[in-house]
């Protein structure tokens, strides 16, 4: 019975969860566009714009930035600020918008 | 009587959605606000906080009924401010209004709001308007508290001014420290914690010396802080002990800590300190002590220290429910009171709001802080931290953050760099709040 049952009540319980109001990627990426423009976007800048990086090219330079692999004047202090999983939810956001 | 006045109010609330192109529905008591299914959200305060909440809640949800109301037409960011007051920058380019908004379908009503009713749902302005709200979200910025200082009123302020909220004021400050002689004395009172931009007095400190030694080398400032340490004080007293003199024999900068202000003659510009010092000035520029604005004041939404209590996840008031506070007037410690942090608040409250109006989940937050200072020439200085929400709390994620490195970290070539970055920070961040 028991073997019967689980599956069942695991179901119910993931469909009476609530949807996320947004994703947390984007609630990350939100914190960026306030230097680096609303969704990459910024012109006449001297900050770099996020406009066409890719994923991967924000993953490799955040962690690389965090780990002191690579030198900034302040996103070293700010990737600090992020673990592995919230780099990659926030690149995956951010590399969404150039396209 | 109760029910009538009730009910007047609900008909002008009715009268002014109808002028705004809403449809008005008043199918049910609990959907009184809701008009025509919309979400209506109501903002008290076009500042920093106020106008990103509007632009993040329209983005979230284009249908959502968002009115943002604001006393000023004009809006000048406090950030920036001090190179107005220096001569380095136009007050133009720190002036902005909220013409960017209306273009996104947000309410854009001018005028001051005099009353939060939170069980009647309402909020009512100067003008006679009232408008109804599912949420409201409060981004008064602070209060001067004027009279905390003995002599000192928003009256003197007109010749003895704080220049703390930008616009006139600033022009004011500017225009005397152009017209002093040289050989003259800027006195800066600093103001006990908290107030709003914990680094800006020093700022001002740094960019009225780099005047001075630019254009009156025999002139100096000296600060009478309440307080015994400050926001970044290693680096400004570096910065200062290089450019300016500060502790030699000919310093353009004094600091003297732990013994504020406590009274002003206006006529002599003369200052007393706490400890009986009285010290005559050529400018004066007093930055009094601070609450939350005065809205929150009335609408009840402050505690004893006059600051407004937020459970932090969402910043939704303590006090009362439906009412989110953002901005300088909560309080949000670990996050300092700055127009980053404003932004990166409103940010994540704009998205609170939208959850709780739709039944969707809020989640785990996350916010930024991000403060240059700039303080001599091709010199800027910074100060950043990633907040998170933990057991209840927010707090500064460890190891994040900090300041810019000095001592035997100092670079030069990078503080020069931080110059460029403080205009490209400023010119976005004004971007993402207004346009």
């Amino acid at each position: 019975m028991k073997k019967v049952l689980l599956p069942a009540a695991g179901l119910i319980l993931a469909t009476a969860l609530p949807v996320q109001a947004v994703e947390r990627g984007e609630l990350l990426a939100n914190s960026c566009f306030s230097c680096h423009g609303y969704e990459g976007r910024l012109a006449n800048a001297t900050i770099p714009t996020l406009e066409n990086y890719p994923a991967s090219m924000i993953i490799s330079q955040m962690k690389a930035y965090r780990d002191g692999t690579r030198t900034g004047t302040i996103m070293d202090r700010h990737a600090k600020g992020y673990t592995d999983e919230e780099i990659e939810l926030m690149a995956k956001f951010i590399g969404k918008q150039g396209q | 009587m109760k029910l009538n006045m009730t009910r007047r109010n609900l008909l002008k609330a009715s009268a002014v959605s109808v002028a705004a192109g809403s449809m008005a529905s008043f199918s049910g008591l609990a959907s009184a606000h809701n008009h025509g299914g919309k979400h209506k959200v109501v903002i008290v305060g076009g500042g920093i906080a106020g106008a990103t909440a509007a632009k993040s809640l329209k983005r979230l949800d284009p249908k959502m009924d968002v009115t943002l109301i604001e006393a000023g037409a004009d809006y000048h960011t406090c950030f920036m401010s001090n190179e107005v007051i220096n001569g380095d920058r136009d007050i133009k380019t720190i002036r902005f209004t909220l013409d960017g908004l209306k273009k996104q379908g947000i309410n854009v009503v001018i005028d001051e709001v005099t009353g939060i009713d939170a069980k009647g749902k309402k909020v009512s302005t100067k003008g006679g308007k009232s408008f109804g709200y599912d949420r409201c979200i409060v981004a008064p910025g602070v209060a001067l508290n004027y009279g905390a200082i003995q002599g000192y009123s928003a009256e003197v302020a007109k010749t003895i001014p704080h220049a703390w909220k930008a616009g006139e004021q600033t022009a004011i400050l500017r225009d005397q420290l152009a017209a002093m002689k040289d050989g003259g004395t800027y006195v800066l009172v600093c103001p006990p914690n908290p107030f709003r931009c914990p680094p800006g007095p020093y700022e001002r400190a740094s960019l009225v010396a780099k005047y001075l030694k630019d254009n009156k080398p025999k002139s100096k400032v000296i600060m009478l802080d309440p307080k015994g340490a400050f926001s970044k004080k290693g680096l400004f007293e570096d910065a200062w002990r290089r450019h300016y003199g500060y502790e030699g024999p000919n310093a353009m900068i004094e600091w003297h800590g732990n013994d504020g202000v406590v009274s002003v003659d206006p006529k002599t510009k003369t200052v007393t300190t706490a400890s009986g010092k009285k010290v005559k000035a050529d400018v004066l520029n007093i930055i009094p002590p601070q609450t939350a604005g005065k809205i929150a004041q009335i609408a009840g939404l402050t505690n004893d220290a006059g600051w407004c209590p937020i459970q932090g996840k969402t910043f939704e008031s303590s006090i009362h429910k439906d009412i989110y506070v953002v901005g300088d007037a909560a309080v949000a410690d670990p996050l300092p009171k700055s127009g980053y942090a404003a932004n990166s608040e409103a940010k994540v409250t704009a998205v609170a709001v939208y959850a709780s109006l739709t039944g969707k989940a809020m989640i785990e937050p996350s916010w930024v802080n991000t403060c240059y200072s700039i303080v001599a020439h091709d010199e800027a200085i910074s100060v950043a931290a990633v907040y998170a929400y933990e057991g209840d709390k927010i707090i500064s994620v460890p190891n994040s953050g900090g300041l810019t490195p000095g001592g035997d970290g100092f670079n030069a070539r990078d503080r020069k760099r931080e110059v460029q970055y403080a205009y490209s920070w400023f010119n976005n961040i004004v971007a993402d709040t207004f346009k």
